[in-house]
């Protein structure tokens, strides 16, 4: 059961997108709004973190579980690219409140309704796929 | 008695939660797979098909199913997380953002009779869900998400998260890019929409 350990990481990810209220459109709002340090707080712990962590990956080589070297790829510079698809992305995570991993989560919630943004999204990933070659990367 | 289900349903503090998340991105990479969520929306566009119409999903969408198993633990966690180790108070929104929404027509649930505060009745709830106001906001909104999110290559969690942790200046504008969006709508566009329902 090669896979069984990603549903372990993502029942963790699940539980800790809820118990930190990342998943809730108020605290979307609310860090949109300026009004709370909640999420600032949740990211920035996790950039700073996440530093150190592939910091250290790097310095000792780490290996991933099938022995091969964990890989960190830099991504391909481009400023259109990131910015116009960033702010596409920003306006739709404001508008539902809910990025795509809380889309996920509030199914698990039971708010069914979600299900319509996740479809949506689907559409919107396929509508990407469909006009790319018309859009500067 | 405290127990340990006590201690684990109240809401958890930005520090835990953020150290968490990085715990979670490390298992990931640790098990050979990394952490971007919206790519699998990507996947399900190529388990439908859409290879054979764009090139842009001729991906071998198998050697995806270890994300597609992730987010299905993350339903799971959720499910997990509202009933086992629920939070006996609604989410405690700021004051400021509450009299703000009070005044767009979005109560904040004070109570946990009245809600627990994950998302407003007035958009999600399935007897609202249905206005032609919350289904342009559900359904522009997703699609907003699935467009953006593969244009810049990321979400919050291949950006904002994996990206900055790499120090990658084009995570860096992608997220920049997050916000100019974010506050365009928070701001600007959604007290428009809001006060159309």
């Amino acid at each position: 059961m090669k896979l069984i350990k990603f549903l372990f990481a993502g029942i963790l990810f699940g539980i800790v997108m809820t118990k930190s209220e990342a998943v809730s459109w108020f605290r979307i709002q609310e860090m949109f709004r300026f009004e709370s340090f909640h999420m600032y707080g949740i990211i920035g712990t996790a950039v700073i973190l996440g530093a150190i962590l592939f910091a250290i990956i790097k310095k000792v080589k780490g290996k991933n579980i099938n022995g091969d070297q964990i890989p960190f790829n830099d991504k391909n510079m481009s400023i259109p690219r990131y910015l116009f698809g960033g702010t596409i992305f920003g306006l739709g995570w404001a508008m539902t409140g809910a990025c795509p991993g809380p889309m996920f989560t509030l199914l698990g919630h039971g708010t069914w309704t979600i299900l319509l943004v996740i479809i949506s999204a689907v559409a919107g990933t396929y509508l990407y796929g469909a006009f790319r070659s018309k859009l500067p990367h | 008695m405290y127990s340990i289900v006590e201690f684990i349903s109240q809401p958890w503090h930005w520090s835990i939660s953020g150290a968490i998340i990085v715990f979670v991105m490390f298992l990931l990479l640790w098990f050979g797979g990394e952490f971007g969520v919206s790519s699998n929306l990507r996947t399900f566009c190529a388990i439908g098909g859409a290879g054979n119409k764009h090139d842009f999903f001729k991906i071998d969408w198998r050697k995806q199913i270890w994300n597609l198993v992730f987010i299905g633990g993350a339903i799971i966690g959720g499910f997990i997380a509202t009933t086992w180790f629920a939070n006996p108070e609604p989410v405690q929104i700021s004051a400021e953002t509450q009299s703000y929404l009070s005044s767009v027509g979005i109560e904040t649930p004070q109570t946990i009779e009245e809600g627990t505060g994950y998302v407003p009745t007035e958009i999600f709830a399935p007897e609202n869900a249905l206005s032609a106001v919350n289904l342009l906001i559900m359904i522009l909104g997703g699609l907003l998400i699935g467009f953006g999110a593969r244009w810049a290559g990321g979400c919050t969690s291949g950006h904002a998260i994996s990206g900055l942790s790499n120090l990658q200046l084009p995570s860096l504008i992608a997220v920049i890019g997050f916000f100019i969006g974010g506050l365009l709508m928070t701001w600007v566009i959604l007290p428009q929409i809001l006060a159309l329902n």
